[in-house]
């Protein structure tokens, strides 16, 4: 295959309406996915759930409109495609169908959006515990939902959002453990009047919420969970911060405390990441454009930091402008007079973030769990172990991996890299943003010999 | 442990899950077809032979590894199900030739 204009990593609102607008400037361009249609998580399987509609409500409709004109734009569309390896100039290495293959590029886009932030607890591993973002990826897939009465514990618009659409399915809520810190919102009040004149998302969030405390019963100020159960949960025990403790019976316990951007690919490229203390993660420092420190190298959507799909809709329009300015098929003046307005449509959609992110900063517990929990869940390593190492000299999250090998499971760090940080850097009383994060390379994903093998003929140039 | 909302319509299929049939629906997830089963776990880790079941999802997480076809450590969150194919709990690691 010739060398791209643009390859675009990941189908989802960021990716999708890139792509649209490098056809709209002519260019060449290919997306891959690792998902078997495009939407990312936020419109997962939008093509196929049309009778789930009514439950999921028009936010998540939008998309099919989205992917319908994605498909028809003349993207060269990758589904089902997992990036492993990501060199300048830019070689991408690319497993599908078994087979890995190269793809060349002058530009990329990393779409890569979010994940949910790993909450590690005594139990989490068990089957019957999964995060809410799981729950409502089954929902939009499957159409399906939790076969009892569920428990839903955490903090964010997500879970709100999930509970509502349960209850209009007619699924049910045992109860709802609410882990905001109390009196948060305080922090958040001084970011309101901003958030108020920019969105209606709020009232939106309001109603959620009451509607669920007609629905469920809902506990405040939860600070600790436990999943206990011999094969799957049975039961779940629970702490409030006035230190009344619970124990209840459960078959399915849903948790989440936020998003944080997914930031592999770019960090495997050494891409400048900066430690992002309203959001508690990191994210690759990009210009107004999306351009990261390596040239050429756009990341857009919430891999960028977390701000929501309409946001990553603009923010990949503008890399896109960005790339055809610099490949040749627009001018700087028409890029400047075309991004006037979706800058000023993204500042509307950014305005309501530092109330979210101050209202729903995540508990202090979420980042130091209890010695016994299993911290990296592939390589089954406890926060225990990792704490003993982690004031003996000063290692840092690299000498631990190397010492545990938390981080080297296939997720490669996805779910314990963050909380390997915060581990080490409370023992050694340092900030994350000085801690830093695993050093990620190349593979990306786990890549068989046989995949490899298929790359012996080198792509012709 | 989850339930689907409707019954499955024409175009419904069957999946085989260590050797009991599964019914699926095309474009679901085998992991999401795991889920409704009376064993909804996918795997046993390699360190410790505990179960382990979806649960991320969205390809972040590899404890919805399972065999599929043959394939051992398959994702099953991104891999659509089809008519007649063959899933199997993976017990610990994955062996060289599968």
């Amino acid at each position: 295959m010739s060398r791209l204009d643009l390859l675009i990593v990941g189908a989802g609102p960021a990716g999708m309406a890139a792509a649209l607008a490098a056809r709209r400037h002519g260019l060449e361009v290919m997306v891959i996915d690792d998902q078997p249609t495009p939407g990312g998580q936020i419109w997962r399987s939008v093509e196929q759930a049309a009778r789930r509609d009514d439950i999921l409500g028009p936010s998540y409709v939008e998309g099919r409109a989205v992917a319908e004109a994605f498909r028809a734009s003349g993207v060269i569309y990758q589904p089902g495609a997992q990036l492993w390896q990501l060199e300048p100039g830019f070689r991408a290495f690319v497993s599908r169908n078994r087979q890995a293959q190269v793809i060349e590029a002058k530009a990329v886009i990393l779409a890569t959006g979010a994940q949910e932030r790993p909450v590690p607890f005594p139990g989490w591993t068990l089957p019957g515990v999964l995060t809410v973002g799981a729950a409502q990826i089954l929902l939009k897939n499957a159409g399906q939902i939790p076969a009892g009465p569920v428990w839903i514990a955490g903090s964010g618009p997500l879970p709100l959002l999930y509970a509502v659409q349960l209850l209009r399915a007619g699924g049910q809520v045992a109860g709802y453990l609410d882990t905001t810190p109390a009196g948060q919102w305080r922090a958040a009040l001084r970011h309101l009047p901003r958030a108020l004149c920019a969105s209606g998302d709020l009232a939106k969030g309001l109603s959620w919420a009451a509607m669920l405390r007609r629905k469920a019963p809902v506990i405040r100020g939860v600070i600790e969970i436990e999943a206990l159960g011999d094969g799957r949960i049975e039961t779940l025990r629970y702490r409030t911060a006035d230190r009344a403790t619970a124990t209840v019976e459960a078959n399915t316990l849903l948790v989440h405390e936020g998003v944080v951007p997914n930031i592999h690919a770019a960090l495997s490229l050494d891409c400048t990441v900066a430690w992002d203390p309203a959001q508690d993660c990191y994210a690759p420092i990009v210009d107004r454009w999306g351009e990261s420190s390596q040239v050429d190298l756009f990341v857009a959507g919430d891999g960028a930091g977390i701000a929501g799909a309409k946001a990553a809709q603009l923010r990949g329009e503008l890399a896109t402008l960005r790339v055809a300015v610099k490949l040749g098929s627009t001018s700087e003046d028409a890029a400047a007079v075309a991004a006037r307005p979706i800058r000023r449509k993204l500042d509307r959609e950014l305005a309501v973030r530092p109330f979210l992110d101050a209202l729903f900063r995540p508990r202090p517990q979420v980042f130091a769990p209890a010695d016994k929990t299993i911290v990296c869940r592939c390589e089954e390593i406890t926060a225990g172990e990792i704490r003993a190492l982690a004031s003996v000299g000063r290692p840092g999250p690299n000498q631990i991996k190397a010492a545990t090998r938390a981080g080297m499971g296939p997720c490669q760090g996805r779910q314990c890299g963050y909380t390997v940080t915060r581990i080490v850097g409370a023992a050694q009383n340092r900030p994350p943003a000085e801690v830093g994060f695993f050093h990620i390379r190349p593979p990306l994903k786990p890549v068989t010999l046989g995949e490899l093998a298929a790359l012996h003929q080198p792509a012709a140039p | 442990m989850f339930r689907k909302l409707h019954e499955p319509e024409a175009g419904a299929l069957t999946i085989d899950i260590d050797g009991v049939p599964a019914m699926a629906e095309p474009g679901e997830s085998v992991a999401a077809v795991l889920l409704r089963q009376a064993e909804p776990w996918s795997r046993l880790t390699p360190v410790s032979q505990s179960k382990r079941a979806p649960y991320c999802m969205m390809g972040v997480c590899f404890d919805c590894l399972a065999d599929v076809d043959g394939i051992a450590s398959v994702q099953t969150c991104l891999r659509p199900v089809c008519d007649g194919m063959r899933v199997a709990r993976q017990i610990g690691k994955r062996t060289i030739g599968s």
